[in-house]
């Protein structure tokens, strides 16, 4: 899949985007927080806090309870502040 | 007619608000909100990130809904990108409809929802120092007020 990284998640993580191979254990977006905190550093500091984020499938706000296919487009980013 | 443009370019509310009504002499009212760069406590810039293509279709998922909920006959919603500064436009919802009701209310609609659900983050700087700004509960009291029971 395609991740996508927001704001102050772009900034801790990093990076803007990255493939991400979806791991057969990975069933929901709240499987994937807990796989990308796992990998420490700006990782593990961009989702430390899981209630501060809001993700997005497929350009679609998403609960943490979705599921996921390997040909999405993930996004985490925070609260939004536009208008 | 429907123009949803997430820009790096300032825009003239004036020039936009004569394009939804041209040619079509059933609007009897526009209504345009433009939102400014605020320069209190010391501001001296805002840079503004978005998701390119979900921005937009989560805009246009709204203006759907306001066009299901309202007689509009037009709808504009520029928002920009990039660093402003104090005193810039950074946004503009406009609404043409027949009467004036209708379109007050849509714009308030697309404007509650524009800060609650387009993925949009701005970021302020005062001096050398940069903070992304904090969702705020009113925002969010605001746009829970449409909900329909």
């Amino acid at each position: 899949m395609t991740l996508l990284y927001f704001a102050w998640v772009r900034q801790k993580i990093g990076l803007s985007e990255e493939r991400f191979p979806l791991p057969l254990q990975v069933a929901t977006i709240a499987d994937l927080v807990e796989t990308l905190r796992a990998r420490g550093g700006g990782y593990a500091e961009a989702f430390a806090q899981p209630r501060r984020l809001h993700a997005a499938i497929n350009q679609e706000h998403a609960r943490f309870d979705a599921r996921l296919r390997d040909e999405d487009e993930v996004a985490f980013f925070p609260p939004v502040t536009g208008g | 007619m429907r123009a949803i443009r997430i820009q790096t370019a300032d825009f003239d509310p004036g020039a936009e608000c004569s394009a939804l009504a041209a040619g079509r002499p059933g609007i009897g009212a526009v209504v345009a909100f433009t939102g400014l760069v605020r320069g209190d406590d010391g501001l001296s810039a805002l840079t503004l990130e978005h998701y390119p293509g979900m921005s937009e279709r989560e805009i246009a998922r709204h203006v759907e809904e306001a066009e299901t909920r309202w007689p509009l006959q037009g709808v504009a919603v520029i928002h920009r990108v990039g660093s402003l500064v104090p005193g810039e436009r950074i946004v503009l919802v406009a609404v043409a409809s027949a009467h004036r009701r209708a379109a007050f209310e849509a714009a308030e609609f697309l404007m509650d929802y524009l800060k609650t659900r387009a993925p949009l983050w701005k970021q302020e700087r005062r001096g050398a120092k940069t903070e992304w700004i904090e969702a705020s509960d009113a925002d969010e009291d605001a746009a829970i007020r449409w909900r329909r029971a």
